[in-house]
């Protein structure tokens, strides 16, 4: 190495490091998806919050079926659409710790419906992370419950018919309807700002397990450029033009 | 001084499971054995024990609780019928696949599909084979009498924790809702942490300590070569099973001529047979399985060689049957006697069956 | 001794009631004893019957087709029972309601008119009571002293009250069994 940069590369002139809740594993997700800034988003208030001793985590299957490659902390690896299932076993019995489920929207949204319900209905104390990118990743690009009308994927080649297909599901806002859930909101990481953004809702929602407020769940908008099959910069025009108007940011409930 | 108590099978179930410092029972109703759950919420261990029990909202989701509170090293429960069962296969199948031990209570009911809320053994072939995808085995306990059904809870979750696997419960209507004198079991303590810790802390998510890894409850391997080597370690752990943890119990076999294998209550049954068929000077005895998997294939090998015939006798069309033939493996002649359907066989049909398929054959 | 019983009638007449206090007497007195109730819909308001076991030994079968003692207490079990008690065995019956009375010679029979008396002593609760003592003196299988302490087990303490009541009623159904 040259000496110019060993003058350079001290201790004192860092000005970021990967936060010690994340792995060293080389993420396996494709450029341009949102997971992989999810994943840092929530390792950041783990360890901002002191409580990785305390946290327990549940990946989906899905994509982030490997989450727990990525976050240094104790995992269950759930059935698919039973994460909120998992987590109710593992925070009932474990109510002191800190326990979260991270799913996609077809293992949240289409075959783990009854289990997220049930979870928020009942008040779980837990947080729930739902990642909506309106598409099935990890099969190959197939309708998910939230893919929007006209939307064309393996599955709609012609785009998404309502007849054929129904509505995109806005399970963010059923959700939020059930009195066991204390904080609802729906979030983006496209830019620097709804990252920050982002952030302090999820360390809200863990938070809120401190507090025993109930479910807390947040709903992040992201993009699939794979899926959608389009250069990441694209598909984040096209989740700001085509998610956002149907799944507006913010929070929807915040008891 | 252990309590005597006259109690239904199911609410034996329940008591037996507050008592062996159950952590955690997950279920959801269904007939004939919504009495667990019942019994459970009625004794409120939450207040005596910390035990947690949650009416889930499916046998999914209850399976998948089970899922989680095993996940934690501690002790989860779940019990179902039939129909009840089929929807736990899948949670089943994760649990197996990542060596997480839990028990299972399954009292059987007549099938196919919603069937008959009256007793049946139907299910042997979906609890000893397997019963969701891929290459694993429930270790499955099948209880004779009420007694049993208490002594099975402790024992099951010894057994679950001693191999890190699911263990079943296979009982039926009869012995579900039939009472009989039980001798309670003493209680014993909920393990704490540090039990937890010295017990399962090579697995148990209990949050990462700085200094150890992170421990992962997964049943997910994609490089498959390496999912192969974990197929062997389970085949190894069944074969340790069998070594170690198979049990059947014989009466009056010395002198038999004759053997009925069953199980549960049909076995209960066949001993009435058994008197009936000594009043005519027929020898007959009974071997009972107790374990339905592992199959106790060694002690009806022994006495293929001095019997002339076993007839086997099942609320089902005939599943284990196909256990003892492979056991016997054609060196005597195998039957099978059965009613199902929720049919419960009467001692007099099971004699008659053993003087026509298998004396007069 | 093994005493097989089967008590059979209508939902809400306290046959499984009945069969749980002849159970927990058999256990005062050390016995081995099995209650093998029927189940599922027909107990909803119609024929309800219970296999009772006391014996000396370990019992095997709790499903019976043959029984030394029948107490019946409805036509429709009359019809299914009858045949099914053993020869030389004993069917105790309340005449109530029962327009085909038994007609087997080969068996002991027995009429208590539970129904009468329960409503004379204007307490319809007590009829299982009082058949139960029909039985009991015609098979004295289980002491007096033993279903009552029977009964302080089986019933929670807050109707501890009612066992006097109880007793009674089983000494007047012994008072008033009559050969048929």
């Amino acid at each position: 190495m040259a000496a110019e940069l060993t003058e350079i590369i001290k201790e004192e002139n860092l000005v970021y490091k990967k936060t010690p809740a994340l792995t060293d594993n080389v993420m396996h997700y494709c450029p341009g998806c949102s997971h992989g800034v999810v994943h840092k988003l929530i390792a950041e208030v783990i360890e901002e919050m002191g409580i990785r001793e305390q946290t327990i985590g549940v990946s989906p299957v899905g994509c982030s079926v490997l989450a727990y490659n990525y976050l240094d902390i104790d995992w269950a690896e759930a059935a698919h659409g039973r994460a909120p299932a998992v987590a109710t076993g593992i925070s009932r019995l474990h109510p002191e710790k800190y326990v979260f489920t991270y799913q996609g929207d077809g293992d949240l949204a289409s075959i783990g419906t009854a289990e997220v319900m049930h979870a928020c209905n009942r008040g779980e104390n837990i947080v729930i992370v739902f990642i909506n990118n309106a598409i099935y990743g990890m099969t190959g690009g197939q309708m998910a419950p939230t893919t929007l009308v006209g939307q064309v994927t393996s599955t709609t080649p012609y785009g998404r018919d309502v007849k054929l297909n129904g509505f995109p599901m806005k399970i963010t806002e059923l959700l939020a309807q059930l009195d066991g859930t204390g904080y609802v909101t729906r979030q983006a990481v496209h830019t620097p700002l709804a990252i920050r953004k982002a952030k302090n809702a999820i360390r809200k929602a863990f938070e809120n397990t401190k507090k025993e407020k109930g479910t807390s769940f947040v709903e992040v908008v992201g993009t699939c450029s794979s899926g959608w099959k389009m250069t990441p910069a694209a598909a984040n025009r096209w989740m700001v033009e085509n998610m956002f108007p149907k799944y507006p940011l913010g929070d929807i409930k915040d008891l | 001084m252990a309590e005597i108590k006259l109690m239904k099978g199911n609410e034996v179930i329940a008591e037996a499971a507050i008592r062996c410092g159950c952590d955690g029972y997950f279920g959801y109703p269904i007939t004939p054995q919504s009495e667990i759950m019942e019994t459970l919420m009625l004794r409120e261990p939450w207040k005596e024990t910390g035990m947690v029990v949650l009416q889930a909202e499916s046998e999914i989701a209850a399976i998948n609780m089970v899922y989680g509170a095993a996940s934690c090293g501690k002790k989860a429960m779940t019990s179902s019928s039939s129909p009840g069962i089929s929807l736990k296969q899948e949670g089943l199948t994760y649990l197996a696949g990542a060596e997480l031990p839990c028990l299972v209570v399954d009292v059987v009911r007549g099938g196919p599909g919603l069937g008959t809320i009256q007793p049946a053994q139907s299910d042997y072939f979906q609890a000893t084979k397997g019963g969701g995808h891929g290459d694993y085995h429930l270790l499955v306990l099948a209880p004779a009498s009420v007694q049993e059904m208490n002594d099975f809870v402790a024992l099951g979750f010894d057994l679950a924790f001693k191999y890190r696997n699911p263990v079943m419960i296979l009982a039926d209507g009869v012995i579900g809702q039939m009472m009989e004198k039980v001798q309670l079991s003493d209680y014993v303590p909920r393990w704490s942490d540090a039990d937890i810790e010295r017990l399962s802390g090579e697995w148990a998510l209990n949050g990462k300590k700085s200094g150890r890894e992170r421990h992962i409850s997964t049943s997910l391997e994609l490089d498959s070569y390496k999912q192969e080597v974990f197929n062997h370690k389970l085949q190894a752990k069944y074969r340790r099973m069998e070594e170690h943890d198979t049990r059947h119990e014989e009466l009056y076999c010395d002198d038999a001529d004759y053997i009925f294998v069953a199980y549960g209550s049909s076995a209960r049954i066949c001993q009435k047979s058994i008197q009936l068929c000594r009043e005519q000077g027929i020898k007959v005895g009974l071997l009972r399985p107790i374990t339905l998997y592992p199959f106790p294939r060694l002690p009806l090998q022994a006495l293929a060689k001095r019997v002339k015939g076993f007839l086997t006798v099942e609320m089902s069309a005939g599943q284990m049957v196909e256990d003892v033939r492979l056991a016997v493996n054609g060196t005597v002649p195998v039957e099978h006697f059965g009613r199902y359907g929720g049919v419960i066989p009467t001692p007099d049909e099971i004699v008659d069956a053993l003087k026509t398929q298998i004396i007069r054959a | 001794m093994t005493e097989e019983i089967i008590i059979a009638g209508f939902g809400g007449q306290g046959v499984l009631s009945m069969g749980k206090i002849l159970a927990y007497s058999g256990i005062m007195q050390d016995q081995e004893v099995a209650w093998m109730p029927s189940y599922g819909p027909e107990m909803r308001g119609g024929t309800a019957n219970v296999t009772v076991i006391l014996s000396d030994e370990r019992i095997s079968s709790p499903v019976l087709t043959r029984y030394d003692t029948a107490i019946i207490l409805n036509q429709q079990s009359m019809d299914k029972f009858e045949a099914a008690v053993k020869r030389g065995g004993t069917l105790v019956y309340d005449p109530n309601g029962i327009v085909r009375v038994p007609s087997r010679d080969d068996i002991n029979i027995y009429r208590i008119e539970g129904t009468r008396l329960a409503a004379e002593a204007g307490n319809p609760k007590i009829f299982n009571m009082i058949v139960l003592g029909g039985f009991l003196k015609v098979k004295p299988i289980v002491l007096l002293e033993n279903v009552e302490k029977g009964l302080a087990k089986s019933l929670p303490q807050r109707h501890h009250h009612l066992i006097p009541m109880n007793i009674e009623a089983i000494q007047t159904g012994m008072n008033h069994v009559e050969k048929a």
